[in-house]
C-alpha cells in the first residue's frame, strides 16, 4: 500500500489555499496604474496576473491576503478591503 | 560451491553478486571488513559499482537514499554508533518508500563504550519502517542479503530492508558457506526497475512536506505494507529454496523441536546456535525443551508466534537488548502475543543476557532452563556480577 509519497510539479497549483486569507483582501482599483509590475514581483504567492496598464488583479485562489501589493504601489493603485462575506472570502467562486 | 568463509566476506560475495549501482559506507567496527572487501572488490575491477567514500554515517544514508530515489540498487552497511548517527536518514529512507539493502553488524550502543556484540543498536530501530532479519549463522547472513534485494523491492512492498547479524560472532566468525552462482542469482533477483525515480526529463518530488492533511496516510501505508511482508517472505522463501535448494521455512519464525516441549526459549541471532546445542543435549536426557527462533522481528509475526507457543507450558524470553526502565523489547512483544488469548503458557519468564558482549555460554543456557519453573521471572540478567554493583559515589 501506498499514501500520498510523490508529487509531479505544478501540484500546488491544485492546492486552493486563498481560505487561509483572514479579514481584508486586495482590490486592484485599475485607474492609476503605470504597469510598474512592482505588486508581481512583491506578491509571495506569485498570484498577480496581468501585463498592461490598469489590468493586473490577483487569484484570490492563492492570495492570503499578506497586503504587500498595496504596500508597495507607487501609485496606490490597490486597495486593502475588508473581506465581505465567507464566500466572498473564498473567492473561488468565479 | 561450498567455500570456507569469515561472515564478512561472504556478505561482501553476496552483494557483489547482487550487482549493486552504488554501495556508499563508512567504516564501523565489526562492520568495516564488509565494506572493506566491497571497496577492494571496486578497486580490482571485479564488481563494477561506484563506491562512494563519505565522512561519516549519515552521508553514507543519505548517499543510499538519494542513490536509490534515481532507481538505482544500492548498498551500505553500518553498525551501533553508526547506525545511530543514521537515525534521521533510516527513518527517511522507509518514508520515502525505497527499496535497499542495509546490513547491521550488531552491536553494543555506547556508553560505557563498547565494540562487541549484543542487539541494542538495530532493536532501537525497531520503528524506523524497515524491515529486520535476524541471522543465526554466516550462510543465513549471506542467504538473507539475496532474500532482502527480492522482498525490498517487490513493487508492493518497496521498504528498505536490515539483515542483522551478530557483531563479531558472525561477522568474523569463519564458517563453511555454500555460496550461489550468478546464474542462479539473477534468476532469484532480476535487475531493479523502480516504480518512481528523479528523472530530470520527468521531474517529481519525494518526501516533500506533508500537513496533517497527508502525513497520517503516507504512515499508515507503510504500517498496512507490513502485513503484506507477514505474506510475501514464505513466498519469496519457497523461490528461494527451489532455486537455491535451502529452506527456510515462512522465513518468519524457526521452530526447533517446538512441537511437544513443555519449555520453549524464544531467542533471535546467533545466540539461537547454542541453544540448539543445549536443547539437543537435554533432549538426549530426556527433557522436552524447544526453541522458537524469531528470524523477522520486523514485520513482527503475532499470529505465526501465537500458533507455536499456545501450548507450550513454560517459554522463556531471552534478549540480547533492554529497554531500560520496561520489559526488555522482545520479552513485552512475545507477552503482548497472549493478550486476550485462550490459550497460554502458564509461566512466561523473561530473560536478559549477552549485553556489550559477555559470552553466552551452554551453561548460560542451561541455567535458563533451570529457572524457567513454576516461578513466573520478569527481567532476569543472566551471568551478571554482583560484586562490580557495589561502587559507591558519595
Amino acid at each position: 500500500m501506498f499514501g500520498p509519497l510523490i508529487v509531479k510539479p505544478e501540484k500546488s497549483k491544485g492546492d486552493k489555499t486563498g481560505s487561509w486569507r483572514i479579514k481584508v483582501r486586495p482590490k486592484y482599483l485599475q485607474k492609476n496604474c503605470i504597469a510598474c509590475k512592482m505588486c508581481l514581483l512583491v506578491c509571495p504567492e506569485n498570484c498577480i496576473i496581468g501585463k498592461e496598464k490598469n489590468a493586473f488583479s490577483t487569484d484570490y485562489n492563492f492570495c492570503k491576503g499578506c497586503g504587500l501589493c498595496a504596500v508597495v504601489c507607487p501609485k496606490a493603485d490597490i486597495e486593502m478591503v475588508e473581506e465581505e462575506s465567507l464566500e466572498d472570502k473564498k473567492g473561488m467562486a468565479k | 560451491m561450498k567455500e570456507f568463509l569469515e561472515g564478512s566476506r561472504a556478505v561482501a560475495e553476496i552483494i557483489k553478486l547482487c550487482k549493486p549501482g552504488v554501495i556508499s559506507a563508512y567504516p564501523i567496527t565489526p562492520q568495516t571488513h564488509i565494506v572493506e572487501e566491497l571497496a577492494q572488490m571496486v578497486a580490482n575491477g571485479e564488481l563494477s559499482s561506484q563506491f562512494i567514500n563519505v565522512e561519516s554515517e549519515h552521508s553514507a544514508a543519505s548517499v543510499v537514499l538519494g542513490a536509490s530515489a534515481t532507481g538505482v540498487r544500492t548498498f551500505t552497511a553500518t553498525s551501533s554508533q553508526g547506525l545511530f548517527y543514521m537515525g534521521e536518514v533510516i527513518f527517511n529512507i522507509a518514508g520515502v518508500r525505497l527499496p535497499l539493502v542495509m546490513t547491521c553488524a550488531n552491536r553494543a550502543i555506547s556508553a560505557p563504550i563498547n565494540i562487541w556484540n549484543d542487539q541494542q543498536d538495530s532493536i532501537s530501530l525497531r520503528d524506523a519502517g524497515w524491515i529486520q532479519l535476524y541471522a543465526e549463522n554466516v550462510q543465513e547472513s549471506a542467504d538473507f542479503h539475496l532474500i532482502g534485494y527480492r522482498v525490498s523491492e517487490d513493487k508492493s512492498i518497496m521498504l528498505p530492508v536490515m539483515i542483522c547479524m551478530d557483531g563479531f560472532i558472525l561477522t568474523h566468525g569463519i564458517e563453511s558457506v555454500d555460496m550461489p552462482k550468478q546464474a542462479q542469482v539473477d534468476k532469484f533477483l532480476p535487475a531493479y526497475k523502480a516504480l518512481y525515480k528523479l528523472d530530470p526529463s520527468e521531474p517529481l518530488t519525494m518526501g516533500i512536506l506533508a500537513d496533517p492533511d497527508y502525513y497520517m496516510e503516507a504512515r499508515y501505508a507503510i504500517h498496512a505494507t507490513f502485513k503484506d511482508v507477514l505474506e510475501l517472505l514464505p513466498k519469496v522463501s519457497q523461490e528461494f529454496s527451489d532455486i537455491f535448494g535451502r529452506d527456510y521455512k515462512d522465513l518468519l519464525v524457526e521452530e526447533y523441536f517446538t512441537k511437544d516441549a513443555e519449555k520453549v526459549i524464544v531467542a533471535m541471532g546467533s545466540v539461537c546456535g547454542t541453544i540448539k546445542e543445549v536443547v539437543d543435549e537435554l533432549r538426549a536426557k530426556g527433557k522436552k525443551v524447544g526453541l522458537l527462533r524469531i528470524i523477522s522481528y520486523r514485520p513482527f509475526p503475532y499470529a505465526r508466534i501465537y500458533e507455536a507457543l499456545k501450548n507450550v507450558s513454560k517459554v522463556a524470553i531471552l534478549d540480547k537488548s533492554v529497554s531500560l526502565g520496561a520489559y526488555a523489547p522482545l520479552a513485552s512483544e512475545i507477552k503482548s502475543v497472549f493478550s486476550n488469548k485462550k490459550k497460554l503458557p502458564k509461566v512466561i519468564s523473561s530473560f536478559v543476557a549477552g549485553l556489550g558482549g559477555r559470552d553466552i555460554t551452554l551453561e548460560s543456557i542451561r541455567e535458563i532452563f533451570r529457572k524457567l519453573n513454576a516461578k513466573e521471572l520478569v527481567q532476569e540478567f543472566i551471568d551478571l556480577k554482583p560484586e562490580l554493583l557495589k561502587e559507591q559515589y558519595e
